[in-house]
Parts: C-alpha cells; structure tokens; sequence
C-alpha cells in the first residue's frame, strides 16, 4: 500500500526579482496587515509570468499567509489581471461615452478589422489580444488605448493605430 | 505624455495647475514655485491643529472627488485623542466616466498633493497615508512614487519632519480596474487586500475606517487645494470662488468640443465661458446635452448649461450635480438613446455584485436601453425603465445604485422624444457610432 502522497513541493513560480518587489510592497503596510500588498503582488507576478494561473494564486497566497480563496477573490474581481493566457501585447481600448464621443468606437472597429479579431480574442499567431476596458481616467486623450496594462497610447487615429501594431510586431 | 489636456493656458486664477509645463513636476520646480510653505509655516509657527482645520472649514473648500461635502467639517470628525494608529488615504482612483484631472495634477505637479496630505496629517494628528491611484494610469503612479522618495530624502516626509516633532509615513499603491474603488469604502477594502465591495454607512471612517482604525479620505484635488489656504487664508481661497463654494475647481471638458482638456477656472464661472475655453463646439455644431458632473450626474439640455454657471449649489438648482467635474458634450448629431446605452452598460459592467436592486437591476437597465436603441422596444419600456431606476436607487449600501439610475432617469425626462422615436420607427437614426 502506496502511503498518503506527499503534497507536491510548489515548485516556485514567482522568481527572487519578483519577490523582492513584493517585499518591497509589503512593506508598505503594518506588519500584520501583509495581506495589503495583495493587489501589487498579483501585479508583479502578472508582468513576469503574463498570467495569474491558480497556482500563482496558491504562491502568492503562501507568501502572504492568506488564503488562497481570498487571492482568487482578488484576482477575478479586478479587471487588469489575466486570468488566461493572452497574446503577447494586449490592448485594452476605452469605449465609455466620452471616448466613443471622440471616436473610439470607430477606434476599436479600426482594430478588429486589422486584427481580425473580436473583444476578447486573440490573433491567431499568438500576438494580439483585443480587450475592450472601462474608463481609465483619460477622456481628453481619446481614443486612448492601454498595451499591457502598464503603456498608456493616446489621440490613437487610424493611422497612430497602424503605426502602434506595426511597432509592436517589430518588437516580437 | 500628451500635453494638450492642460498646458494649453486657458485657465482662469489657477492654483494648482499655474505655470507647469510636464517638466516641472520635481521637488526644486515646486519648491520654486512657493511650494512646502504652507507645510514650514506651520511647523515654523507652531499653528495648532486645531487652527489650521478652522481655516480649511473656514474656506468652504468641498471634497472634489464627487459628493461636495465641507472638508474642513470632515476632518473634524477624526477623534482628536484617539490613542492608536489613525490614517489618512488620497482617492486617487479616478474612474468616472469623463474624469481626468487628478492623472495630469499627479504627473506635472504630485509635490503639491504631497503637501496638502502632510498638512491634513497634521491638521488630524495621523502618522501613516496612502495615496491611491487608479491602476491604468501606470505612468503617473511610478512617478508619484519618485515624488514621494523626493519628499523623502528632503526631509519633508517621515520622523520628524524639518526637525519638528511631526512625524508623517505616506505610501502609494494603485488599483487593477474596479471603478467601485473609487467609492471610499470600497477603496478601504482594496487597500485591505480585498474585493473593493462597498461597507455599509455608518460607521463612517472616520470611526472605524482602515484596518478599522479612524481614517479620512479625500480626494486629490481637494488635497492640492490645502496649501493656498493656508498660505494665502481662507478667504483669499473663498474669494476665488462664491459663497458656500470656495476656490477654483478643475473642470475636465470631454465629448463634442474644439479642445477638450482640463480647465481650472473659478467654481461659479458661467458654463458659457468654459465651453469657449474648451473652443467652443467642435466642428460648429449645436449643443444639445451636457453632463454637468462625471457620467452618474443627470443630464441637462443645452440650453440650460448655457444658462447655468459652474459651482455646487448652480448646478444643483439646474437639476443635476457638479460632482467630480467632469463635463461631457454632446452636439445636436448624437443619439441620446445610444449615448445612455453606452453609460448603462458601464454601470452594468462595474456594479460590484453585491446588492441585488443594483446587480440584477443594472443590467436589467441596459437590456432595455439597448433594446429599444435597436428598435425592439416597446412603449411600456419607459416606464418600466423609470420604475427599475426607482428601485435601484436608495436602495443599496453605495452610491453606484443612484449614479446607474440618475442617468436613465434623466435622459428619458429630457430627450423621451427620442426614445419614443425608437420605438415607433423601430430603428436608430443615427449613423454607426454614438
């Protein structure tokens, strides 16, 4: 008879750069209130790894002793993580009203037709994910589209549009 | 960064967006400009806490972010001998649809929030702060941090601060897209580590806020505004504005103007003058529909702005409310129907999920404002859309409730001809967008 298995070692995900910056959050906080640092950590370990999988969730939940239900609770109620894989540039584009007012609309139909994609898709090479976002408190600068979550593009004409994807297949 | 939302010149008496240019933003510029006065006039003098709140109250300074309420009335409801930790939060977390202010005053001039939050930390006897900023606006946060680790090495922020016996830790930290954060319990929450999900009120923050310790939030803007106060008195700041709405307010101007941009002018300039300061209509285009105040405000006819001035209690009496500022055009081309369908998926998509009459009620609001937009309407749809907004609002522990019904409400009461134009022709006039 086989014994209970050991739990798997998690093997860590989350590399000593990234760890150190979550430190750096941590402190941040009160020392029994690590949990705080919860957002930036998910942050941090999306940027490294393109992706919050369940078991980025487990390893950030060890490493703030919380439980892991409360981090999934976290990562699957803010928008900006990725709870799949994406393309290699994801590009968000703002739709709300005053965006759309300043051809944003126009804007994201430009994209799904160069891309060849709908919101939520990926193009079939692996580059591109299309996301449509909410207000990201940067109405005069429509339409303005976010890559990655972290590269602000604004006034983005068909033409900017063009010269952005071009950009960003160059830099594959 | 773009430049053209607020170095364009056209502001009227400003006092937080003056003389920067988007270079300007570090330590010495702001010192140059006067900055850290208000903060070692203070500390220099040995103003009590108590004085420098009656003047923020004497001011008639009213929080920016949304809801007007006194700020100088709100810091006095921290309890002043508490004995343990207390906090003071910025809400940074700007999400309201057509608000842009607080990402151009954190990235050309963040030293000045810095100060108004060490001077209200003093003001409130508070060691620790955060500021928190809105998480797509990457660029602004990581140079807030480098603002901060300034303020830091100058002594103007930590122990002792300027050699006085004022101790004061901010921090910064950021959203990740959840505009109900923007909601100051829901933001406590977030900066717990959790789901921003609204808290019921009261208890207020001020008695149990983070970490259930007192706290005060205020939102950026509000905080930029301190140091004038005290640098220059109370009623220098009210003599800026009119009575009961102190100082300068910045108003960002988006939709179917010439150049839409931010615009601090005096609260109580005429609608009429900051709509040419944002050039006018675009293209030469009529008027037809304002938001006076972030997409939650109800709408107003054209002609009405036209004849409204900008400050609290105007708008108010116009029928709609300032509230963050946010000042979103619309000409004679657009469709009211698919403007509001486009604001009632927004608050169908942020609502938080907690309470029923807003999670169920919201989307229930856009299916029908995108039905009859897509000429399947009926003319009972109206009303239903009319009882549905009633019932959400009031109704729920947060505001997000009121801001998804007052729009519905509103466009149906200005522009019902156009709705009823949708049901009976079955179709849109309006070409492809908006």
């Amino acid at each position: 008879m086989s014994a209970v298995p050991e739990p798997k070692s998690p093997k860590a995900l989350l590399s000593a750069d990234a760890c150190r910056a979550i430190d750096r959050e941590i402190t941040k906080y009160p020392a029994d209130q690590k949990q705080s640092a919860v957002l930036a950590a998910l942050a941090i370990a999306q940027s490294e790894l393109g992706w919050i999988s369940k078991d980025v969730m487990e390893e950030v939940a060890r490493y703030l002793d919380m439980p892991a239900i409360a981090v999934y609770e976290v990562a699957s109620f803010y928008t900006m993580y990725n709870l799949q894989p994406t393309g290699k540039f994801k590009i968000t584009i703002c739709t709300n009203l005053p965006c759309a007012l300043s051809g944003a609309t126009r804007a994201a139909e430009h994209l799904k037709k160069r891309l060849g994609v709908g919101f939520n898709e990926t193009t079939p090479d692996g580059y591109f994910t299309l996301k449509e976002g909410e207000c990201m408190g940067a109405c005069g600068d429509a339409p303005v589209l976010l890559v990655n979550n972290t590269r602000m593009e604004s006034f983005m004409s068909d033409n900017k549009l063009d010269a952005l994807l071009e950009q960003l297949k160059q830099a594959r | 960064m773009s430049a053209q939302t607020c170095f364009h010149g056209r502001h009227i008496k400003p006092i937080i967006l003056a003389d920067l240019d988007g270079d300007n933003w570090r330590l010495r510029d702001y010192e140059s400009r006067g900055g850290y006065s208000a903060l070692r006039k203070i500390l220099n003098e040995k103003i009590t806490p108590e004085a420098v709140t009656a003047e923020v109250k004497k001011s008639a300074l009213r929080g920016r972010g949304g809801a007007g309420f006194p700020s100088g009335l709100k810091w006095s409801f921290m309890p002043r001998q508490f004995p343990g930790a207390k906090y003071l939060v910025c809400n940074s977390d700007e999400g309201e649809p057509g608000t842009f202010k607080d990402r151009d005053i954190l990235r050309y001039n963040p030293h000045i929030v810095i100060e108004g939050m060490a001077i209200a930390a003093y003001a409130m006897g508070i060691k620790a702060g955060y500021n928190y900023i809105h998480g797509e606006i990457w660029d602004s946060y990581l140079r807030f941090q480098e603002a901060l680790d300034e303020a830091y090495a100058a002594g103007l922020l930590g122990a002792k601060i300027l050699g006085s016996d004022f101790s004061f830790d901010l921090y910064t930290c950021h959203g990740y897209g959840a505009y109900i954060c923007g909601e100051e319990t829901a933001l406590l929450e977030s900066l717990e580590g959790k789901k921003g999900q609204p808290r019921f009120k009261p208890p207020f923050p001020a008695s149990y806020g983070l970490y259930g310790k007192p706290t005060t939030i205020n939102n950026t803007e509000t905080f930029a505004a301190v140091p004038f106060i005290i640098n220059r008195g109370a009623d220098a700041f009210l003599e800026l504005g009119r009575p009961n709405n102190g100082g300068t307010k910045i108003f960002s101007v988006s939709g179917d103007v010439a150049r839409p941009g931010n615009f601090e002018i005096p609260l109580g300039t005429p609608f009429a003058k900051l709509l040419e300061l944002a050039g006018g209509m675009r293209d030469g285009k009529k008027i037809k529909a304002v938001i006076p105040g972030g997409s939650s405000m109800p709408v107003l006819p054209g002609d009405i702005m036209m004849a409204t001035d900008m400050d609290y209690d105007s708008i108010a009496k116009a029928g709609s409310m300032l509230g963050s500022g946010a000042v979103i055009v619309m000409d004679e081309t657009r469709c009211m129907v698919r403007c509001l369908e486009r604001l009632s998926y927004f608050y169908y998509e942020e609502s938080c999920g907690q309470c029923t009459p807003c999670r169920e009620g919201t989307g229930w609001l856009y299916r029908m404002v995108h039905r009859i937009e897509h000429g399947e309407g009926r003319m009972e749809d109206l009303d239903v859309l009319n009882s549905v907004a009633d019932n959400i609002a009031g109704r729920t522990i947060c505001a997000l409730g009121d801001a998804a019904a007052l729009p519905v409400k509103s466009f149906i009461k200005h522009f019902r001809s156009e709705f009823e134009h949708h049901v009976h022709h079955k179709e849109c006039l309006v070409a492809e967008y908006v």
